[in-house]
């Protein structure tokens, strides 16, 4: 649209301000975890330094002491193996779940997709307390398969609502073509559905494992063990040894547990957005 | 032919009640026995005197309630649950309103700004309330160091960001904030995007301005999506537990104390579980009027 | 005075790329309706939104009411424009989206209530002021679209295929509403569309586009009649005219033009033509078929006429065009040249 050339140039620039405070103001903590990462304890506990350059050079101390003298590496290897396991009993509830609200279901079945929906709206703060009883007495307190047992409770109503919009955007004429060609609405579902949602199973995936990456509440209540932590909860607790903090390689853990995750959300938000506008729309 | 109409026949049986219940089944059961179960085991503690290796329980009544109730912590943490919520979500809704705007138009470099934008939401709770925790600590501050730096503060006299309960709190905030940032701006940019294009330009040949186009007619158009973001804001701020117990552990002095918190406080690090789940069940009432707005919004944006 | 004017405007999107419009120039005439015609990808909508401001032109000029408007704003030029889908807004009631210009133009909020009155009587929509778009139907919501855009009294209104949103059927009145809306308040118009019926009921002149160029600019007759190339000639009339290629030229005749021998009096051609295909679409026959022998032999033409009962499938007969309808067009320009003779053998 046209506007005047002055008008143009101040809008510029407005726009440019405005996007650099807010990058720098939402990503400066992240920088500053690179910069701390790899700066010498010396360096880091001189109050006079000025602490945006390198007064000492770099070191990889912190990284060294990271993953070889704390359980960062074992906690790396528990949530991914939670984080995995607890994909797949989502994935075994909820593609089914999902599929039948999206098509096989009238007036009741809308009911009940929207329950499934207030459901991940009770908080982890609320049913910790109960539920650190129950696995107490299963036994299974200080164990990953406490989480991996608790976990579905919210990562399997969100993956419906998510899967329940990528469902709805296939034209029901597919299925219907299946069956026309001998499959049965169950062979249609599992032959013809599964196959072509996968770039949005695929996203539902990626958006499990960082809910059960971001955790912390049961991952505390459940778990007590060094060895048997979260990243999100061992590296708050265990990389601090009495009253002392591991700022180094506390930054460092923190930048090496983030990262990776913010990249895949990243690349998977456009279609998760995908996902849920045509949920609502319909 | 045969065999066309056996297929027609099992066409007529696709829209087969038995199998949709078959499949929703095994979902509804999992989530009733790990969310149903404990909320009533909860509502059960909380009219009890359990406490973490008693083996009797007994039933007490309304007790827990009325000693909350009148427990200074409690109301504190009240208190504060809403001052962190409300708060939060009225910065959160001005600045992701400003980005969504200024995000909207594709500019070079967009993805980036993007990934760096979307930081705080995706990286775990505890660890970006760690960082903070280092960025606002009482002695190593940057922010202390720039203050210092530029001579508004004397050498080691900045203020503790986290030791002073007024200045604790504006932290707490601030880190709530920072973390539903993205997740605002996102849920807008989706928003922005689902307006038509020829609504702007409508807006402009009738005469409207930059301002006027904003408030009289996009951000109105939005309200729905902008009711799902802070509605949602409101559940994740209120119910999180981690900011706090990170950032202050609810110190200095239980001043920074939130409801999550002080049940994790009292019911897990102090056995008492009927205390504990009492306080938990509290944020109960704000839940319920949050689902129900958020289904009153639900149902206006489908008759729209 | 031209109420609007371009001057060689052109509009390119990538680098070095084809123009999206190529040096257009045109003048409206004070009143009248004028149509951009043109397939998809012709430019038109280009050009439309270029007059409203909404995309920037590349080079050349846009004048209106005889003032250069390159560089203002749309809400600087006085126009009124009228989109596709309508772009009402959806949460304000059919009188707030008719006051919104004025709103947006400052004008006293006394004189709101009395201009969008006015403008919904114009429109015949006075009963629907307290309702939401999403209540009304196509025809009513293109009523108000007319509404907001003419009570700010424009010197231009621009509509942009305002009919496509429309099923067939409501089409037909709701383009008789507007040939009557524009007769009752007599602001140039500038009207764009692909659909060349619209344009031959509707238009005082057609501009006809294609590929950003303009082919021709006249009144339905003159465009009809005399297309000034085969992109003209063809683009107009259902079915297309009949084009057939001789080595010295092209020859066109419109399928009306075709008819069997007997009812052709004075000058024509004869063509043997072997019936393929009979459509009987109630008013009239389309009849398409293969000439036989002759310099044309094995082109396929179409035909159409008030009767065909004699004509059977397979069968051949004699048809003729008179000679007077005979058009012509240089081989290589592909523009209309003089008559001359030809031989048919």
């Amino acid at each position: 649209m046209q506007t005047s050339l002055s008008g143009h140039a101040f809008r510029k620039i407005v726009h440019v301000l405005v996007i650099t405070v807010f990058t720098v103001a939402l990503a400066f903590p992240f920088y500053w975890m690179v910069v701390t990462s790899f700066k010498q304890n010396v360096d880091l506990y001189t109050m006079e330094n000025n602490p945006f350059v390198f007064n000492a050079k770099p070191t990889l101390d912190h990284l060294t002491f990271l993953f070889t003298q704390t359980g960062f590496v074992r906690w790396l290897g528990n949530t991914t193996f939670v984080g995995v396991v607890v994909v797949a009993i989502t994935l075994v509830f909820a593609l089914p779940a999902a599929y039948s609200l999206a098509r096989l279901s009238g007036r009741w079945g809308e009911r009940v997709g929207i329950g499934i929906f207030l459901t991940y709206l009770v908080p982890p703060t609320l049913l910790f307390i109960p539920l650190s009883r129950v696995i107490a007495y299963l036994g299974l307190q200080d164990s990953l398969w406490a989480l991996i047992l608790v976990y579905p409770s919210f990562t399997v109503p969100f993956s419906i609502w998510l899967l329940m919009g990528f469902f709805k955007a296939i034209p029901r004429e597919l299925e219907d073509a299946a069956m026309v060609d001998g499959l049965t609405r169950f062979g249609a579902f599992v032959k013809m559905v599964i196959p072509i949602s996968t770039s949005g199973i695929l996203t539902v995936v990626i958006f499990t494992f960082t809910l059960v990456t971001q955790e912390f509440v049961y991952a505390l209540t459940f778990l007590s063990s060094e060895a048997n932590q979260m990243i999100g909860t061992g590296i708050p607790i265990f990389l601090v040894r009495g009253d002392v903090y591991y700022w180094g390689a506390l930054m460092a853990a923190c930048l090496i547990a983030s990262l990776p995750i913010a990249f895949l959300y990243n690349l998977f938000l456009d279609r998760f957005i995908a996902g849920f506008t045509v949920g609502a729309v319909k | 032919m045969a065999v066309a109409r056996a297929s027609i026949k099992s066409i007529g049986a696709a829209q087969s009640p038995v199998l949709g219940a078959a499949m929703l089944a095994p979902a509804v059961l999992y989530i009733l026995l790990l969310v149903a179960g404990p909320f009533l085991l909860a509502i059960f503690y909380a009219f009890s005197d359990a406490r973490i290796g008693n083996t009797q329980l007994h039933f007490v009544g309304l007790e827990n309630f009325r000693s909350i109730l009148q427990s200074p912590s409690f109301r504190i943490a009240v208190r504060n649950s809403f001052i962190f919520t409300i708060g939060s979500q009225i910065v959160v809704i001005i600045a992701s309103s400003i980005l969504a705007i200024a995000l909207e138009k594709p500019f070079r470099g967009r993805g980036m700004i993007r990934f760096l934008m979307l930081l705080p939401w995706v990286a775990p709770i505890a660890l970006g309330a760690i960082g903070w925790k280092w960025i606002l600590d009482s002695i190593y501050s940057v922010i202390s160091w720039v203050l210092v730096a530029l001579h508004l503060y004397k050498p080691f006299s900045a203020p503790m960001w986290l030791g002073e309960p007024t200045l604790a709190i504006a932290s707490v905030l601030l880190v709530h904030s920072w973390r539903l940032i993205p997740f605002s701006t996102v849920i807008l940019l989706a928003g922005r995007t689902a307006i038509p294009k020829d609504i702007p330009e409508a807006a402009a040949v009738d005469g409207a301005g930059f301002w006027r186009t904003e408030f009289l007619i996009l951000l109105p158009m939005m309200m729905p999506i902008i009711s799902v973001a802070v509605l949602f804001g409101i559940i994740f701020t209120f119910t999180d537990m981690t900011v706090v117990y990170i950032l202050t552990a609810g110190g200095p002095f239980d001043s920074t104390q939130v409801l999550p918190s002080l049940a994790f406080t009292l019911g897990i690090q102090g056995s008492d579980l009927a205390a504990g789940a009492a306080i938990s069940l509290s944020l109960v009432p704000l839940l319920v009027i949050i689902a129900y707005l958020m289904l009153r919004v639900a149902h206006r944006a489908e008759v729209t | 005075m031209a109420v609007v004017e371009t001057r060689d405007l052109t509009k390119v999107f990538k680098e070095g790329g084809l123009g999206a419009v190529n040096s257009v120039n045109l003048e409206t005439r004070e009143g009248e309706f004028l149509v951009f015609l043109g397939p998809s990808g012709s430019g038109k909508t280009t050009l439309l939104r270029m007059i409203a401001g909404l995309e920037a032109p590349t080079s050349g000029d846009i004048l209106i009411g005889g003032r250069v408007v390159n560089d203002l704003s749309p809400r600087e030029r006085r126009i009124a424009m009228v989109f596709q889908s309508y772009a009402l807004y959806p949460h304000l009631s059919v009188y707030k989206n008719i006051a919104f210009p004025l709103k947006a133009q400052k004008v006293k909020k006394e004189l709101h209530k009395e201009k969008v009155e006015w403008a919904a009587a114009l429109l015949g929509i006075g009963a629907l002021l307290e309702r939401k778009p999403r209540e009304l139907s196509g025809g009513e919501r293109q009523r108000v679209a007319l509404a907001r855009a003419i009570v700010r009294e424009p010197a231009v209104f621009l509509l942009d295929e305002p009919l496509s949103n429309l099923d067939a059927k409501l089409r037909a009145s709701a383009r008789e509403e507007l040939e009557r809306f524009h007769r009752r308040v007599g602001t140039t118009t500038i009207y764009v569309t692909h659909d060349q019926v619209e344009a031959m009921a509707m238009g005082d002149r057609v501009l006809v586009l294609n590929k950003g160029v303009v082919h021709q600019l006249g009144t339905p007759a003159e465009v009809y009649d005399n297309p000034a190339d085969t992109f003209v000639a063809t683009f107009l009339g259902s079915p297309p005219m009949n084009l057939a290629e001789l080595p010295e030229l092209i020859v066109g005749f419109r399928p009306e033009h075709l008819r069997p021998r007997s009812s052709v009096t004075g000058d024509g051609v004869s063509f043997r033509l072997k019936v393929e295909n009979i459509e009987y679409l109630g008013a009239e026959w389309i009849v398409s078929g293969t000439v036989v022998g002759g310099r044309l032999g094995g082109k396929k033409v179409f035909s159409r006429l008030t009767s065909a009962q004699d004509l059977a499938l397979e069968g051949t007969y004699d048809f003729a065009v008179p000679q007077r309808e005979l058009k012509f067009f240089d081989r290589s320009t592909e523009k209309r040249v003089e008559p001359r003779a030809v031989s048919w053998q």
